[in-house]
């Protein structure tokens, strides 16, 4: 992965070519080691931020969130500066006693996702319903957020 | 101990199909499987076991989708995923529930396979 812009160097201040691949090499080295380290943690991550999708009709935002084998009071919504939050902690439902773990796929522990609105919304009349798994926030447009027809007076 | 191994499935249609993941325990009565099915309800699941496997597909069913997409990182696609069973489980006590989105099968071992106490006379 090479993920430096490499701006070619003025030739008038530079003697060779053989010092300046050496650095890019170094610089790719340092960029690429923690990368693809976070790149196989992002299984592990991807738990951490719960898949999101967001929804749109004349009247209102719907964002829906994947948080299987949650409860409905470990899941924190909020909304700050047009931004939804969606936060909580996964806990494992039932611990199985004496058991030994042969597969461990699942995250548990805390989680955050934030989405910014386009528009603004009706705080008051936000609702979020939680059922199989998936959080559904729908979140009403604010009054000068909705699209209007105008009338065009013909004289 | 055969353990409840996973099988590699090569893809028997052409539909598209997202392995859920999995937590896999075995305790003295039996193993556990507990996959991640986020908008897969009672209604849209479907467990078969077949000679020594076990298929477990979810559904997306009642997950309608609310006016235009603005912006879309969930898997569309319905969940599947197969394992092959160890020969000490019981298939005809095989029991499943779900919950938020959370699928629990629970596959008890045979009596003759538990372990047992012999009390000494």
């Amino acid at each position: 992965m090479n993920i430096v812009r490499w701006n070619r160097p003025q030739l008038s201040t530079w003697g060779g070519f053989g010092g300046l691949s050496t650095l890019r090499n170094e610089i790719d080295r340092l960029f690429e080691a923690p990368l693809s380290e976070l790149a196989r943690a992002s299984q592990f991550l991807s738990g951490a931020t719960p898949a999101v999708d967001v929804y749109e009709d004349k009247e209102n935002f719907f964002v829906k969130a994947e948080l299987p084998g949650m409860k409905k009071e470990d899941i924190d919504v909020s909304l700050h500066d047009g931004t939804l939050s969606i936060s909580g902690e996964r806990k494992s439902e039932e611990k199985v006693e004496d058991g030994e773990m042969y597969r461990s796929e699942r995250f548990f522990g805390r989680f955050q996702r934030s989405v910014a609105l386009p528009a603004t919304v009706d705080v008051a009349q936000i609702k979020a319903q939680y059922k199989d798994g998936v959080l559904t926030v729908t979140l009403p447009k604010a009054e000068e957020a909705k699209p209007k027809q105008i009338d065009v007076q013909v004289n | 101990m055969q353990t409840t191994l996973e099988k590699q499935t090569t893809n028997p249609r052409p539909e598209e199909f997202i392995a859920p993941n999995v937590n896999i325990f075995e305790t003295q009565e039996g193993y556990v499987l507990q996959a991640e099915m986020p908008g897969v309800s009672k209604e849209g699941l479907e467990i078969t076991l077949e000679g020594t496997e076990i298929t477990i597909t979810g559904r997306r069913g009642a997950d309608a989708v609310p006016g235009q997409p603005l912006f879309r990182e969930r898997n569309t696609a319905d969940y599947r995923r197969v394992f092959e069973l160890d020969p000490a489980i019981d298939t005809s006590k095989v029991s499943a529930k779900i919950n938020q989105g959370v699928l629990t099968v629970t596959l008890p071992k045979s009596e003759r396979v538990k372990p047992r106490k012999i009390t000494v006379d």
